[in-house]
């Protein structure tokens, strides 16, 4: 267990730099930063000292060294906008962005797991593609229209729900909702099959000899089991809200980071915009760490290293 | 035990209804219909429609679609705070988003392919680097990247696709090297390499045309997901740029008067959630008519 | 004696793609009180399906009990709703040993909470640590060394022969009246098989339960069974008391068995003497099910024997019993 988790980490860690090794290219492909910063008409030797303090002049390796050097300091220089250090920035918006995320893989799980249980049990009923329908539905609409519909409805007409910003527990309703129905289609397939393969299992069979109410079967004995094959793709699900939070923040103006980012974007704010990509990686990367750790609290048979 | 312990629930004869299954018969119909109808827009979009997508008519500005009072069936979906018409700007959005779909996913396919069958068939380094290429883009959430790609690039049609191609082409290098790697454990596969056959041939012959089938049913799957992508993209206003018509651009220009015109943001959603549908059930349907053992249950 | 189990008639149907089948198909049988009683027959006769009729386990969709009685404490379980059979009967009056000891075990609880499971269910202990000092009393019962310290080990820590231990441990929590064991020992070791025998011969010394015993081994049915039922296509061809069974088999089918029964230093093995297969049972001969294997077919075989009665509680479905001397002469 301690190795495997060892090893978890180091391409945990990999990933990371590779992470940041793409975004450096990728911002350094854009071309001279300089251009950008500097009025084109500022002074020759105003232009060559601020190339010297990015470091332009370096060749592009030790350019790349000097970034990543930096970044592990949590140095990833200035915002232009907002006047504070980028990764500041990007910590003050990222408790939001977490929240967020988590209620809305909170709603996914809520609706997906009943879902993919009653569906097993009653295979081939009307609630079984009643919920395949419902799953589909949020697949295929875009978060961010989702969003629209609901604001349409909850705030403009009926006025139930605050259309925007954040907080008082009604405002994370909408943009959670938006943000956590396209997940729920594969962790409900997930749940279905993982609990038809565990339903028709001899434990099963065996509980039920001895007496044990369907009730606990289902609900206890079974979805445990089956709930195996839902955590490990967490982590997976987990990114897929960080990635659909830049949209969902934008349309609820929820502040967060993704929306920072977005906006920093439009300004031309790199460092923000380098600062809240690379960090999105590393919240990507320790939530499936954290998956991995969690597979041992479910499953004894991975707890013991076998 | 042949007999009678393992009877396996999922041969038993199932509770459920005729309707159902007459249901479910269509559906390949409904949704290959519904992705052809959506070609047929893209190609003759222009010729199927009486109103120019960009004519602006401030006499219909926000007219309600045909049935709701006020509407006309001159403007049947309704029209926009510019009185554009919105099935004209729909069927016209239909060529984008097919356009950008078609080119992502052919070129996405590709680089992902040819890079997992590299990384199966050949193994040792080239598999470690490719792999890890693989986990990298993945630990990157795709819009992220995205963000980022579209700030350095110029917005618009060439830059949008680029960014779906860097972000999905992981998926098809994961499968296909999967693939190969199970296909390279078949005896055909052995026997070949043992005759003197060239890795060409050998990918040419063998893998390729196995391989045809899964990468055709995960680009069915994708239609929808990339469509999606490129609408949040235009929606973010990182995607396509007006003049040019996108679902997601509709969308973004909607926001302003969500007051006014609800059907100004439900029409073009319809539209995507219509087209992602389609392209779900009918690469899930492909996937079951392609897949032997799931044919004969 | 009232018998603690008494099956009557009991026809059990299967549907399945290919059409309707009767794996279990008129059997009738008792069991009495601290007797046990061994089913057997090959693979395919529906032993394993007349078990799980007994406690209403039968696959679902598709398997169903379409007629006959299973008694138990004078009340046909047939009969009982589910909830009804669930709370006052499975495990608390009729309980059931499934085959396979590696996969009978639910591998996210522990040894304890399952054991404990049942007492909980049937309420015969109450707060955490009744149920624990119960599952730790049945685990001993079941000759588990240490079972306090193991009440927290999960299955997978358990060897084959230990899980099948605590998998009869569930069994007989609740002191039932009847334990059905569908195939105890056939995963086991023969080592182990002879422990666990003798294992269940001790627990029916101690509380007195009757036993079904399932297997397709002849040899373990003789080492425990006070009387044999010999099945055969979904029907019960032979039944007597063990002795009698093992010395004078009345049926031919009977006796292609007990030509399988392992001989000194040669090992167990399935039915290669007899020829041919047990018929389809979606399509069973109209007379005698045996007769197509039968090496002492005669006409009459066409029709389905009546049960010949040869004393003692012996009898057969063979047309030839009793008076077979004088046809095979």
């Amino acid at each position: 267990m301690a190795s495997y988790f060892a090893r978890r980490v180091f391409q945990g860690l990999l990933s990371i730099v590779g992470a940041s090794l793409v975004i450096f290219l990728i911002t350094r492909l854009s071309g001279d930063p300089v251009v950008l910063m500097l009025p084109p008409e500022a002074p020759e030797e105003v232009v060559r000292q601020v190339r010297e303090s990015l470091r332009l002049d370096l060749p592009i390796w030790e350019q790349y060294l000097g970034f990543a050097w930096d970044a592990l300091h949590g140095d990833f220089g200035r915002s232009y906008r907002w006047q504070m250090p980028a990764l500041d920035l990007i910590l003050e918006r990222l408790p939001a962005t977490l929240y967020l995320s988590v209620v809305a893989l909170a709603f996914s799980m809520v609706i997906a797991v009943p879902f993919g249980v009653l569906s097993a049990v009653y295979r081939g009923s009307w609630f079984d593609r009643f919920a395949k329908g419902f799953a589909m539905l949020g697949q295929a609409m875009p978060n961010f229209w989702i969003g629209l519909l609901m604001i349409m409805l909850f705030s403009v007409k009926l006025g139930w729900l605050p259309a925007f910003g954040a907080g008082t527990p009604a405002h994370v309703i909408m943009p959670a909702i938006a943000l956590g129905w396209y997940p729920v289609a594969a962790q409900t397939r997930i749940v279905r099959s993982a609990m038809l393969d565990v339903l028709d299992s001899d434990y099963i069979r065996m509980g039920r000899s001895v007496g044990a109410p369907e009730r606990v079967l289902v609900w206890k004995y079974a979805l445990r089991n089956a709930a195996i094959p839902l955590v490990t793709m967490q982590g997976v699900y987990f990114a897929a809200m960080l990635g659909g939070s830049f949209v969902v923040e934008v349309v609820f103006a929820w502040p967060g980071m993704g929306r920072t980012v977005v906006e920093a974007l439009f300004s031309r704010d790199f460092p923000v915009v380098q600062a809240g990509v690379l960090f999105s990686a590393v919240v990507f990367v320790a939530a499936n760490l954290l998956v991995d750790l969690s597979y041992g609290f479910i499953d004894p048979r991975i707890r013991h290293g076998r | 035990m042949a007999v009678e312990a393992d009877v396996p629930a999922a041969t038993a004869v199932r509770a459920g209804g005729r309707r159902f299954r007459v249901l479910a018969a269509g559906i390949p119909y409904l949704s290959g219909g519904l992705l052809l109808l959506l070609i047929v827009a893209a190609v003759f979009g222009d010729a199927l429609t009486p109103h120019d997508p960009t004519l602006l008519n401030l006499r219909a500005a926000f007219m309600p679609p045909a049935w709701v009072e006020g509407g006309s069936w001159a403007h049947p979906l309704g029209a926009d705070n510019l009185g554009r018409d919105i099935l004209a700007r729909i069927i016209s959005g239909a060529r984008v988003s097919l356009v950008v779909a078609l080119w992502a996913i052919v070129l996405s396919g590709g680089i992902g392919a040819l890079v997992g069958m590299i990384a199966g068939y050949f193994g040792g380094w080239a598999d470690v680097i490719i792999m890890r290429l693989v986990d990298i883009q993945m630990s990157i959430p795709s819009l992220a990247l995205a963000l980022i790609l579209a700030a350095v690039l110029d917005p618009g049609l060439d830059t949008v696709i680029i960014v779906i191609v860097v972000s999905y082409w992981a998926w098809y290098a994961r499968l296909v090297r999967s693939e190969v790697l199970s296909l390279k454990e078949r005896d055909y596969v052995a026997l070949a390499k043992v005759a003197g056959c060239g890795p060409f041939t050998i990918f040419h012959r063998h893998l390729a045309p196995n391989i045809v089938n899964t990468m055709l049913v995960l680009a069915t799957l994708q239609i929808g997901q990339v469509i999606i992508f490129e609408a949040s993209l235009s929606f973010l206003g990182l995607g396509v740029q007006s003049p040019d018509i996108s679902w997601g651009l509709m969308l973004a220009d909607a926001r302003g008067y969500i007051t006014n015109a609800w059907w100004a943001i439900t029409m073009p959603g319809v539209a995507i959630m219509l087209t992602c549908l389609s392209s779900n059930l009918f690469g899930d349907w492909l996937r079951d008519a392609l897949d032997p053992r799931r044919r004969q249950l | 004696m009232t018998p603690a189990l008494k099956v009557e008639n009991l026809v059990t149907e299967l549907a399945l793609r290919r059409g309707v089948l009767r794996p279990v198909d008129g059997v009738s049988f008792h069991v009495d009180p601290s007797e046990t009683l061994g089913i057997v027959g090959e693979s395919g006769s529906g032993k394993s399906m007349t078990c799980l009729s007994l406690l209403r386990l039968l696959p679902k969709p598709g398997g169903r009990i379409a007629s006959g009685s299973v008694v138990v404490g004078g009340r046909d379980l047939t009969r009982l709703s589910e909830e009804e059979l669930a709370r006052d009967w499975r495990g608390r009056r009729i309980s059931m040993v499934t085959q396979d000891p590696m996969t009978s075990l639910n591998p996210v609880y522990t040894v304890g909470d399952q054991v404990g499971a049942p007492l909980r269910y049937h309420r015969l202990a109450e707060g955490m640590r009744a149920v624990r000092a119960g599952a730790a009393a049945v685990l001993g019962r079941v000759r588990i060394p240490s079972p306090e310290s193991r009440l927290d080990e999960y299955p997978h820590q358990f060897s084959g022969g230990m899980r099948q231990r605590v998998v009869s441990a569930m069994a007989i929590a609740c002191e039932p009246e009847v334990m059905i064991a569908d195939e105890p020992t056939s995963n086991l070791d023969v080592t182990i098989q002879v422990k666990m025998i003798d294992l269940y011969r001790k627990i029916q010394e101690e509380t007195g339960v009757a036993i079904v015993l399932i297997t397709h081994d002849m040899g373990v049915a003789a080492s425990i069974c006070d009387r044999i039922a010999v099945m055969y296509a979904g029907r019960i061809v032979e039944t007597g008391p063990a002795r009698r069974i093992f010395r004078a088999p009345a049926h031919p089918y009977t006796r292609a068995l007990l030509d399988s029964i392992p001989r000194l230093g040669r090992k167990s093995r399935r039915l290669t003497a007899l020829g041919g297969q047990p018929p389809d049972l979606a399509n069973p001969p109209t007379g005698c099910r045996f007769a197509p294997r039968c090496a002492l077919r005669v006409a009459k075989c066409a029709a389905y024997p009546p049960d010949a009665a040869l004393g003692e509680g012996h009898s057969a479905a063979c047309w030839l019993a009793g008076n077979e001397a004088d046809h095979a002469a």
